[in-house]
């Protein structure tokens, strides 16, 4: 039986904004099975983003939806997540929105380890306007403000998540569906901050300035790079040359930010 | 029973001001001189079941006000001129999304980081013009620790009424000064909260005007589920760039404020010997101390001298500033800036009187005997 996305998506919404080809839309069917098997309450659930183009997912989805502005959706999501403990919240949002002009709140958000799932679509470019070059844009890479190659180094998100603190950080890709639902169903089961990395394609804004012919190019080379982690522990580390790990890359049990504070509110003498 | 009085600095007032109001909720970041603002609600809201978070930076700390905002509480936060910099595009994303919200601005000098324990009043019009983009502005300038309890309380209320932020400036005098401070009752200042909506989650829309000016605001998880964004947006909280819808919202978001019910509503003025003053000296906050004393010098010297405080600074007291210009000879404004207030009664005197500043930026308070000096000058 088809799956019935229809009562997940806010009537009269679509279509999306996102160009064909581009793979926020993967994301996002991920993230609506995701809540699903989650049975998530879309009355107590915040969708939160920053702005961007993967920022615009949350309008979609029939929930508690919050547009903030650019790289403040993790502040603005602890704030909810905080007067509101018992709603689940989930964040959305760019590589350039996250872990650029957002990259305090995300770092903070992660070692805090408030619980609220960070789903972000890392497509290594600012696409929304036009296609320059994010923290996450390969070096050498072409951007419309890299014209002679980018000269930056990059980010590799989920090690920057993982060594700021977050308890649960996972990759996938726009290529590998199905693993995106396990990942962030996993990341909303996890008592603390998840991040769900998704290496995702922007064909009309990198895929066309980095001889990529065609979005299954774009596709194709999300597939060829990744390397699930398990595999990995048994390849050589020239083996592993230009290969992303993919699924749970790390995951731990430690005390989640608003269970602390309740404690704080026990300690002050307050009932929750 | 006797009431409790406490010597209160400015800070701590404003900190018990916001407790009564009924706040639940302050997201901070540690700034000179506003920082026992925090200090004392990092140890009172847990008492109650409220919730203190400090922030990574004032960016984060405002984002998170907007965030708790949105489920129903009650939200501060407290900051000075580096803080509020830094803090304006967020102002502005609670005017576009209508989010009620309390700001304390305790005012230093500046630019930038200038001198962060002395007082100064240079934020004045950063008030009103610190964001981007045409927005109303509610400010409010208490002028000693009983008064900064008590606007803190109504900044929350004119917040809630009118679903906006709401910026409450004092400079760093009254926010460290000690001074006898009474608590009121519960019940005896008024406390308004903000109105949730009277129709189910269906038929709800964030930004129906069928319901008025200032449309009601339903919390997240509450049973209702809407959008809220920074765009330009309809009445269903969703974007749009139809040039009609764009147009009336931005209009209704200044007129909502600035309607002559809403206009009485929240203007606050004190007047003090202005009935038959020739002079009239127009000043806010600390400064309207020594502008206080001076006109009681005057006054025994028989300069017929009268002051004028707003307590409300916007939106600006137009139509009494207007009327004082054209009563008096002269207005003499004191302010600890190199002059912004003054373009403002500048602009409704309209030529009708003498105006004249009194400046200082040093870190000094202005004194009654450089305004003595100034009335005498001009008169």
């Amino acid at each position: 039986m088809a799956y019935d996305y229809d009562k997940s998506i806010r009537p009269g919404k679509l279509p999306h904004i996102w160009c064909p080809g581009c793979g926020h839309g993967i994301v996002m069917k991920g993230l609506i099975r995701a809540m699903d098997t989650c049975e998530l309450d879309r009355d107590n659930t915040a969708i939160v983003s920053g702005i961007g183009c993967a920022s615009r997912l949350p309008g979609y989805l029939d929930a508690c939806t919050l547009h903030t502005a650019h790289g403040r959706a993790a502040a603005f999501a602890t704030g909810v997540k905080m007067a509101k403990p018992e709603m689940n919240v989930i964040v959305c949002g760019g590589d350039g929105d996250g872990t650029a002009i957002g990259g305090n709140h995300f770092i903070h958000a992660c070692r805090r380890n408030i619980d609220m799932t960070y789903v972000i679509m890392n497509n290594y470019i600012y696409g929304m306007t036009g296609g320059q070059f994010s923290p996450c844009t390969p070096t050498g890479d072409k951007a419309s403000t890299t014209p002679y190659g980018n000269p930056d180094p990059i980010f590799d998100i989920s090690k920057l998540a993982i060594g700021a603190g977050a308890t649960f950080v996972a990759r996938t890709t726009a290529f590998h569906a199905t693993q995106i639902d396990k990942l962030i169903t996993e990341g909303i089961k996890h008592k603390g901050l998840a991040v769900i990395e998704v290496l995702d394609d922007c064909p009309t804004t990198y895929g066309r300035r980095n001889k990529f012919r065609s979005v299954v190019d774009m596709m194709k080379r999300l597939k060829d790079i990744s390397v699930p982690v398990a595999a990995a522990s048994k390849m050589t580390a020239e083996q592993l040359e230009g290969k992303t790990l993919t699924g749970i890359l790390h995951q731990e049990d430690k005390p989640e930010y608003t269970a602390m504070y309740k404690e704080v509110i026990k300690r002050a003498g307050g009932a929750a | 029973m006797a009431k409790k009085v406490a010597l209160l600095q400015g800070n701590e007032a404003c900190a018990h001001g916001a407790l009564y109001a009924g706040c639940s909720f302050f997201g901070g970041y540690p700034i000179t001189p506003s920082t026992e603002v925090a200090e004392v609600l990092s140890g009172e809201l847990p008492k109650i079941g409220g919730k203190f978070i400090q922030m990574e930076d004032e960016i984060g700390a405002m984002a998170s006000v907007i965030g708790a905002s949105l489920t129903g509480a009650k939200a501060l936060t407290a900051t000075s001129g580096p803080g509020v910099s830094l803090k304006q595009e967020l102002i502005g994303y609670a005017c576009i999304a209508e989010t009620p919200c309390v700001i304390i601005n305790v005012m230093r000098g500046g630019p930038s980081t200038g001198m962060p324990t002395g007082p100064g009043q240079s934020d004045v019009m950063q008030a009103m013009w610190g964001t981007h983009g045409d927005h109303a502005a509610i400010a409010l300038v208490p002028a000693s620790c009983q008064e900064i309890f008590s606007e803190t309380v109504r900044a929350f209320n004119l917040a809630e009424k009118y679903r906006m932020p709401v910026q409450v400036l004092y400079d760093e005098i009254v926010g460290h000064m000690r001074e006898p401070v009474e608590f009121p009752e519960p019940g005896e200042l008024e406390v308004i909260d903000r109105t949730a909506p009277s129709v189910g989650p269906e038929a709800y829309k964030p930004y129906d005007t069928s319901f008025g000016d200032v449309p009601p605001l339903a919390a997240f998880g509450s049973g209702y589920k809407y959008h809220v964004t920074g765009l330009n947006k309809a009445e269903d909280g969703f974007p749009t760039t139809k040039a009609d819808l764009v147009d009336a919202e931005e209009r209704r978001q200044i007129s909502k404020v600035k309607n002559p019910t809403a206009l009485a509503d929240i203007e606050s003025n004190e007047e003090y010997l202005t009935e038959d003053a020739e002079v009239i000296i127009w000043a806010y906050g600390s400064t309207a101390r020594s502008s206080r004393y001076a006109v009681n010098e005057l006054r025994k010297e028989g300069i017929k001298a009268g002051l004028f405080r707003p307590i409300t600074l916007w939106p600006f007291p137009e139509k009494r500033t207007a009327e004082l210009a054209k009563q008096a000879k002269a207005i003499v404004v004191p302010e600890m800036n190199l002059g912004q207030m003054i373009l403002e009664v500048e602009r409704v005197a309209m030529g009708a009187c003498k105006i004249a500043g009194v400046h200082r930026v040093d870190g000094e308070p202005i004194n009654p005997g450089q305004i003595i000096a100034q009335v005498k000058e001009v008169l």
